[in-house]
């Protein structure tokens, strides 16, 4: 048996026994050091005869690949099972509460509005805004209804001055007007904001909020008011069957006008919309009065369309669940932390309005 | 405005069941709020089973009931009558119900030492007999499966309470509802032949209408019903009264209001012998006054409508009588009066006086003016046949002479504004039902509206009448088009989401405050701002716009403080008011947090919340919104609600003029005015409308990526400044010197007190050298380390520490 196949027997039998780091470090030395036994070898490689040597040569490389292998895996289990017991000792109680974080909360309001900006943009309205102070004339007669006409009394309004000049805009609708007269047709927006009435009761806030819509341009007619609506209502409440009911009704600045009743059902006490056979009104609407138009220097022969009207807070509070209207103004964090949504959670139309 | 189903019928030939007439009501503009009948006090009696019967423990007469009372209901009653036996059904009034016999209230009582939850009744304490030995026995087999219901049925009939829209005067009036409903095809309009009458005599009262200027009657009629006897209403008219919850008084004028309510006539009787000679319609002076029916002494401006004579004011025109002249069951001479007021002047006086009455509600929506007749001759046959006497001729003064308004109806008009199409045949039978007169002429209709509607004045009006009663259910549904021509949102209402947003996701709560503010509350947070007072608050601590969204959010921390929640942070977004013009106000986001920074923590030291959080909060939020950090200038100039030393203002650039943002510690004085419960305060507010456009839109500003592998070195620097020096100016400072190798600049330790001297900071601050051409050799590093040393001690009067 040659030198090196001796080697090899008695080092691989050697690394067979249960080693630890020092040892290995020891063959390591004794086989590779400087005058280690393999390196030995290879030294004597120029004393072999040149005929045999490419066969030795090749010999003893196979065989110190072969050990530095071993070697090598030697060490890294031992190492890796070092670490497993350093591990054993650096265990926590992963059941203990995280660090703290701060988690927000966005109005039922302010998402409702986002989720009406959304389903109004798809169909090409884009939003409008206009001051909650007005004056009397954007607020009411520019609107067809005159000082001295009993529809006024339907409003009952807050000023700002004794003559009645200034007052908080009793409706969005004064936004209809602001737009008609800043621009040029046709006019296709929803003005969402604050509204006033000195009403205060359980059901009535001197607060609260509406969204107007308006749809101005040649041939508008009823219909694609009808359609704008039955759209509007199945993407908000987010149902596919849906009952509308149009019914006639009076506003000064809209004639023809109607108002909206949708079906609903009652369950456990809580409201069910797009089944039974119950209406609930839910919004007013109608074509726009040509004395409008007029007013804001449109022609009613060349142009026409629609505008509606909707409570903001109402339509959350039926999507949501929410029965108390006086709740969305009293800033009871409870109340804010319930009904609030995630700043995070914006609506919109491709991954759907709401969670 | 409420009626019974059988007075429509009176007037409208149907065979329509109830449900189908209250359902053609809403569908043509007549909307029913409700339809049942006036509740009874005989509702409350009902049907019950005793379960079980004891002696009563103190009392040897008395017996202690379980009575079934349906719905699951138990109830335990005291009775002493000899019948109160197990298994008897009888009658259980509950407490709270009046007992018929004795016109008393039950209450829940102690019956010697047992508490009784109403009672069982007897015959004769029902009224029912004079059979009072026992309670009522009902046969067991009819009264098994009525446990719990009524004992009396509710005979008086269903009522419809309709909201009628201020446009439809004429529907205030069972003719005018039932000619709606027959119009669209709910039935026939009956006509009523108008009685044959037979005057006697003429009206001997002398009528003047004046000719002040603005006179608010047009046309008075009137006649005298002579010789009669005021008497109670006969069944059938109280009946009709009752069935609306209205009271009858007496015959005469309970039938003025049959005709109000029957023809929208508004009518009214004098005492004839109480005139003082003719009656003069003319304008009010100053000054004048007189009592009411409603009893109350009303004193008058000038130029208001009123019906006097030679004494004085009998009445305000239109809207309600006097005392003076008023019926009563002695009057043996009446003067009946069917007149037309103006409604402006109506409306004008009504919310002077701040009255309200029927005739007013009325008048001010518009009376037909050709009713004045027909009214007349109804009420004083009606008067005639239950009081007697006789009925002068007719009087009509007119004043002016009313003209039916005249409409030139382009046919097309319909199709144009509904969409659908209705044939010319179909939209004349339509406005002949409703009472047009009707020239067809080409493609247009020359309509006269009836006198009844005086809120049709154009062909818009005609379109809705048409497609009123044609049915809403038959305009289409044209399905929206998908299709946006412009942005749904502008930048400021970008802005506005983007910072609603970006706010709330720091651990803040959106709340929605009103507009409105106490003053007291205000004047914390007003500084120089104009208060804008509302002439006519809700309440007297809502009395003012609010010049800052503080004022609100600090008032609920403090109730939510009060409710033993700790550590709140809430935020509004919304318009604070600086004038009472429309435009004087602005948009702003004002946000707030309290108490404590990890309360109770195991892991987290905890510490009250700072003017650094504050800052952290607002400037991240600005960073969202699309600002630009490295352009920000901080100065502590802030509003006197602040804390002067904990808190600054934010400026977009060097070179605004306005701040885009406050933040900081809240005054301390506001917390203890307000005695607000907690550790600190801090609040920040941004102004929407202070902050500069962008110049560069995202897509345009993501284009240019400018990065650098060289080698980049980190030196570290600690300067001794004065205290007083703003950080913020030696960064600059160092930034300035070099803006292409001075990448940034990053502040790591502060520190004032041992081995520095007083009125000194030391200051350590790291500065990160990069250049984007090479990497820097020794050489260069140490050149620009010994600039930054040298510009820094120079123009900030530093040194550099050893």
């Amino acid at each position: 048996m040659s030198d090196i196949i001796k080697i090899k027997k008695e080092y691989l039998s050697k690394l067979n026994n249960d080693l630890d780091l020092n040892n290995i470090n020891q063959i390591k030395s004794e086989l590779f050091g400087k005058s280690g036994k393999i390196t030995n070898q290879f030294k004597k490689m120029g004393s072999i005869p040149a005929e045999e040597r490419k066969k030795f040569s090749s010999e003893l490389n196979l065989i110190k690949d072969e050990i530095q292998t071993i070697i090598e895996k030697k060490i890294k289990d031992i190492e890796i099972k070092e670490i497993n017991l350093k591990l054993q000792n650096e265990q926590v109680d992963v059941t203990l509460p995280e660090r703290s974080f701060n988690r927000g909360r966005i109005h039922p309001v302010s998402q409702v509005i986002d989720e009406i900006s959304s389903i109004f943009s798809e169909i090409g309205f884009s939003v409008a805004e206009g001051p909650d102070v007005e004056n009397e004339y954007n607020n009411f007669t520019a609107l067809n209804t005159p000082d001295n006409h009993p529809a006024r009394d339907m409003h009952d309004t807050f000023y700002l001055d004794n003559k009645k000049e200034f007052l908080l805009r009793t409706h969005t609708s004064p936004v209809q007007i602001r737009t008609m007269q800043e621009g040029k047709p046709p006019f296709k927006i929803i003005a969402p904001g604050r509204t006033y009435r000195s009403d205060s009761d359980q059901t009535h806030a001197p607060m609260f909020h509406q969204v107007e819509g308006l749809h101005i341009d040649k041939n508008i007619n009823m219909g694609h008011l009808k359609g704008c609506l039955n759209y509007f209502i199945k993407e908000f409440f987010e149902v596919d069957k849906i009952q509308m009911r149009f019914r006639p009704s009076h506003f000064p600045f809209t004639e023809p006008s109607a108002e909206v009743d949708i079906g609903y059902k009652l369950k456990d006490g809580k409201i069910i919309i797009g089944e039974g056979d119950n209406w609930l009104e839910i919004l007013g609407c109608g074509m726009v009065h040509p004395n409008v138009l007029k007013n804001v220097k449109v022609d009613p022969s060349k142009y026409q369309g629609y505008a509606f009207g909707m409570g903001i807070d109402r339509l959350a509070m039926l999507k949501y669940g929410i029965n108390d209207l006086r709740a969305f103004f009293e800033t009871d964090y409870r109340w804010l932390n319930h009904f609030g949504f995630d700043p995070l959670d914006v609506p919109s139309n491709y991954r759907g309005l709401s969670r | 405005m409420k009626f019974t189903i059988d007075w429509l019928k009176e007037h409208l030939d149907t065979k329509l069941n109830d449900q189908m007439i209250i359902d053609k009501l809403t569908n043509i503009g007549l909307e029913v709020e409700s339809f049942e009948s006036q509740q009874s006090e005989f509702d409350q009696f009902i049907v019950a089973k005793i379960i079980n019967a004891e002696k009563h423990p103190n009392a040897d007469r008395l017996s202690l009931c379980d009575v079934d009372i349906g719905h699951g209901k138990m109830v335990k009653v005291v009775c002493g009558a000899p019948n109160a036996k197990k298994n008897l059904y009888t009658v259980y009034a509950p407490p709270g119900a009046l007992i018929p016999s004795s016109q008393t209230k039950l209450s829940v009582s102690k019956i010697r030492g047992v508490t009784s939850y109403g009672m069982l009744c007897s015959e004769s304490e029902l009224k029912l007999s004079n059979e009072s030995e026992g309670i009522i026995d009902l046969p067991s087999k009819k009264y098994t499966r009525k446990v719990g219901k009524n004992y009396f049925v509710n005979k008086s009939p269903k009522v419809v309470d309709i909201s009628i829209t201020p446009n439809r005067a004429d529907c205030l009036g069972l003719k005018g509802i039932a000619r709606d409903l027959a119009a669209a095809g709910a039935g026939k309009l009956k006509k009523k032949y108008e009685n044959k009458i037979k005057f006697k005599g003429s009206q001997n009262i002398k009528v003047k209408i004046t000719n002040d200027k603005n006179q608010g009657c047009t046309v008075f009629g009137s006649c005298l019903i002579k010789g009669i006897k005021n008497t109670e209403s006969p069944k059938w008219l109280k009946d009709k009264i009752l069935s609306l919850g209205q009271k009858p008084i007496s015959a005469v004028v309970d039938i003025t209001n049959y005709i109000m309510l029957d023809l929208n006539r508004p009518l009214h009787a004098y005492d004839a012998d109480k005139i003082d000679q003719g009656i003069i319609v003319r304008n009010s002076n100053k000054g004048e006054s007189f009592e009411a029916l409603d009893n109350k002494k009303y004193i008058l401006e000038d130029n208001m409508c009123v019906i006097s004579d030679k004494s004085g004011v009998l009445g305000l025109g239109g809207i309600i009588g006097g005392t003076r002249s008023g019926t009563e069951k002695d009057t043996k001479n009446i003067l009946l009066e069917s007149a037309y007021f103006e409604p402006k002047s109506i409306r004008s006086t009504s919310k002077i006086l701040n009255l309200e009455t029927d005739a007013k509600y009325r008048f001010e929506r518009g009376i037909d003016p050709n009713s004045i007749n027909e009214g007349l001759i109804k009420a004083a046959t009606l008067i005639q046949k239950i009081c007697g006497g006789s009925i002068s001729k007719i009087d009509v003064s007119k004043r002016k002479k009313f003209n039916n308004t005249l409409i030139k109806f382009p046919i097309d008009l319909f199709q144009k504004i509904t969409g659908f199409k209705v044939s010319d045949k179909e939209i004349v039978k339509i406005l002949l039902d409703l009472g047009f007169l009707i020239k067809k002429n080409k493609k247009d209709l020359n309509l006269t509206v009836p006198s009844w509607r005086p809120d049709i004045t154009q062909p818009i009006d005609i379109v809705e009448e048409i497609v009123r009663i044609k049915g809403y259910d038959q305009i289409k549904t044209e399905t929206p088009e998908k299709v946006r021509n412009k942005q749904t949102l502008n930048s400021q209402q970008k802005l506005f989401h983007f910072l609603q947003r970006s706010v709330a996701s720091k651990g803040y709560y959106e709340t929605v405050t009103w507009s409105f503010a106490d003053t007291k509350i205000n004047d914390m947070f007003k500084e120089d701002k104009n208060e804008v007072r509302i002439v006519n608050p809700i309440s007297s601590d809502l009395n003012v716009l609010r010049n800052s969204i503080f004022s609100n959010l600090v008032f609920y921390l403090k109730k939510n403080l009060d409710r033993d929640l700790t550590d709140i942070s809430l935020f509004e977004i919304g318009p604070v008011f600086s004038g009472k013009k429309p435009g004087q106000q602005e948009i702003v986001v004002a946000a707030l947090r309290s108490g404590m920074v990890s309360r109770l923590n195991w892991i987290e030291k905890e510490r009250k919340v700072d003017v650094f959080d504050a800052k952290r909060d607002v400037i991240q939020s600005l960073i969202e919104a699309g600002l630009d950090q490295k352009k920000f200038h901080i100065n502590s100039k802030v509003p006197n609600y602040y804390h002067p030393g904990k808190s600054g203002a934010i400026y977009q650039d060097t070179y605004s003029n306005y701040p885009v943002a406050f933040f900081g510690e809240i005054h301390p004085n506001i917390i203890q005015n307000l005695n607000i419960k907690t550790e600190a305060l801090i609040i920040f507010e941004i102004f929407l409308n202070k902050i500069g456009q962008f110049k560069n839109k995202l897509k345009d500003q993501k284009k240019k990526y400018e990065y650098s592998d060289f080698q980049k070195s980190e030196r570290d620097f600690a300067f001794i400044i004065d205290k007083n020096f703003k950080v913020q100016e030696l960064v600059k400072i160092i930034s300035e010197i070099d803006e292409k190798l001075i990448r940034n600049v990053k502040i790591f330790d502060l520190y004032e007190g041992e081995n520095i001297p007083e009125n000194k900071k030391s200051v350590a601050l790291s500065v990160t050298i990069q250049s984007l051409d090479k990497s820097l050799n020794d050489q260069d590093l140490e050149k620009i380390n010994n600039l930054i040393i040298s510009t820094v001690e120079s123009k900030s009067g530093a040194k550099i520490r050893s």
